[in-house]
């Protein structure tokens, strides 16, 4: 059942997690004590704040890995509905949408994980991009209120693409068939997930350190080209130094990681666009004990279901 | 008054704290066990329940709810709700089928005020709904006279706004399924009818103590 007892790889990989962020922790502790001007504590604030997001984050993933598959369903189907949730709370939706929303969360949702856990992978693959987002529209329409009709279908169909569809294929790699790699799928998820975050945590380092010509600045003020570079090279090479825990060769790991680097800042960088749109900084900031999930998944949510697919298309027979 | 909690009360109010998933913020003034009235707006069945959760258990067990007698008697299944489970004091809508015109003079009967001044006692906090009956939380209805009547009669309990945000999309008015989101409920700084204020003036100050409070926009 479970990768943790006889899987010696995934117990390095899980390991060397938990001395980053060890390490990560002690680091931020020291920097809180040093540095005390009003510039650098913003920054140093941010960073303990994603060290304790992945502390969590390891330990929802070290529990989703243990009950996998039926366990792992349910704690990415729990993520998903926290997501949606913190979506839905500040994308401004009206009367007519209700019962929309009701069916997107309780049956929708439910159902995309049931059909990944039946491993029915036509049906998992088109029933929210087909089904759903044809659904949508019309019973919304059915209310009889066009006010803002289309912005509302749209923001809707958006909602359950990125918190639901997308994040699904993070599980999904779980049912993965690789000759070769029988009931080894828990480290592609973790390989997806370390990637994805060393990449963030990254480039905001290199942001930091040396940023100086903004990428977009208007939607993202503390994005450079140099933090991109630099933080999409580095985390290229995290995961192509992990190569050995996969069923890729390095060269193959490197097209992977940078591929998972470059979604995840694009994903980033939408979410940052939505935020702006609605007018907030954080997701967190308005709904402060349960919100920010979505800052955290942002970028996970743009690179699995790529990566998946692709995983799926050359390495499964 | 009883002054302890109904089990099904708490069962309840935990079960409205997960669906809510409520945000409570005490803006203007701190939790007390002072005698006050807390008076919000109103958008969804919910309201009550959630401003009632949100509160310490201790304040919560002095705290009862002012409800409309036509709707909570209705059926044995609410009057059970609401008089033995909430402890709620009923109160005659004078025009229940119509909301009040805005220029139209309300004068509650003298004995509701009566009533609520009774049930307010020596101890009790009481939950008010001045609107008088849901919006849709586009925005907040008039206020009926009510709170200032209560007022008047006891300028010793103190009266708290209370804005209540997104309930309305959590269970809007003829829903029966909630949807998960959000909500937010924030306290606000305590008023009270100053020395030469009138009915209206007062009321207008009230509402708008409620409506500043908001914190998201809510389409």
């Amino acid at each position: 059942m479970s990768e943790f007892f006889h899987d010696a790889k995934f117990d390095w990989l899980f390991g060397g997690i938990l001395f980053l962020l060890l390490l990560l922790t002690l680091i931020g502790g020291a920097l809180r004590r040093h540095y005390r001007g009003e510039d650098s504590r913003a920054a140093i604030g941010e960073f303990n704040a994603r060290v304790r997001a992945w502390w969590k984050m390891a330990g929802i993933f070290a529990a989703a890995v243990i009950t996998a598959p039926i366990g792992s369903l349910i704690i990415f189907g729990m993520v998903s509905f926290l997501a949606m949730r913190e979506y839905m709370t500040l994308v401004p939706t009206r009367r007519g949408d209700h019962r929309t929303l009701f069916w997107s969360f309780f049956v929708i949702m439910p159902l995309q994980y049931y059909l990944i856990g039946m491993q029915d992978y036509i049906l998992f693959a088109i029933m929210i991009p087909v089904l759903a987002c044809i659904y949508i529209p019309p019973s919304i329409a059915i209310a009889g209120d066009t006010e803002q009709f289309l912005e509302r279908a749209s923001k809707i169909q958006f909602g359950i693409m990125v918190c639901v569809y997308s994040l699904s294929h993070a599980p999904a790699l779980l049912m993965l068939k690789i000759p070769g790699f029988e009931g080894r799928d828990a480290r592609l998820l973790l390989y997806l997930v370390i990637v994805d975050q060393m990449s963030g945590i990254l480039q905001f380092v290199w942001d930091k350190l040396i940023g100086k010509h903004k990428i977009a600045w208007r939607v993202s003020p503390n994005k450079t080209w140099e933090g991109f570079f630099l933080g999409i090279l580095s985390g290229t090479a995290v995961g192509t130094a992990l190569w050995w825990a996969t069923p890729f060769t390095p060269l193959q790991s490197a097209g992977f990681s940078l591929m998972i680097c470059v979604l995840g800042f694009n994903g980033n960088l939408v979410m940052s666009a939505v935020k702006r749109d609605i007018g907030i900084k954080d997701f967190g900031i308005v709904i402060e004990r349960h919100g920010g999930i979505l800052d955290r998944i942002d970028s996970l949510c743009f690179a699995a279901p790529i990566f998946f697919h692709l995983v799926r298309y050359y390495f499964q027979r | 008054m009883a002054n302890h909690i109904h089990p099904v009360a708490s069962l309840l109010a935990a079960v409205a704290r997960g669906v809510s998933g409520v945000q409570a913020q005490w803006a203007g003034c701190e939790p007390d066990e002072r005698q006050r009235i807390y008076f919000a707006n109103h958008t969804s069945h919910l309201d009550f329940i959630v401003l009632w959760s949100a509160l310490p258990s201790e304040i919560r067990a002095r705290t009862r709810p002012i409800a409309a007698k036509d709707y909570w008697e209705q059926t044995p299944l609410r009057r059970y709700l609401a008089n033995n489970v909430f402890h709620a004091v009923f109160l005659e809508r004078t025009s229940p089928s119509k909301p009040r015109q805005p220029d139209e003079p309300h004068l509650p009967g003298r004995h509701v005020i009566d009533e609520m001044v009774e049930a307010l006692g020596a101890e009790n906090s009481l939950i008010l709904f001045p609107e008088g009956t849901r919006g849709s939380g586009d925005k907040v209805g008039a206020f009926r006279s009510g709170i200032y009547h209560l007022a008047l009669r006891r300028p010793d309990v103190e009266l708290v706004p209370a804005y209540l945000e997104n309930l309305n999309r959590i269970l809007p008015k003829g829903e029966v399924l909630p949807v998960p989101m959000l909500s937010l409920l924030t306290f606000g700084k305590p008023i009270q009818v100053e020395p030469d204020e009138d009915r209206d003036a007062f009321l207008e100050r009230a509402r708008d103590a409620v409506v500043s409070l908001r914190r998201i926009g809510s389409a």
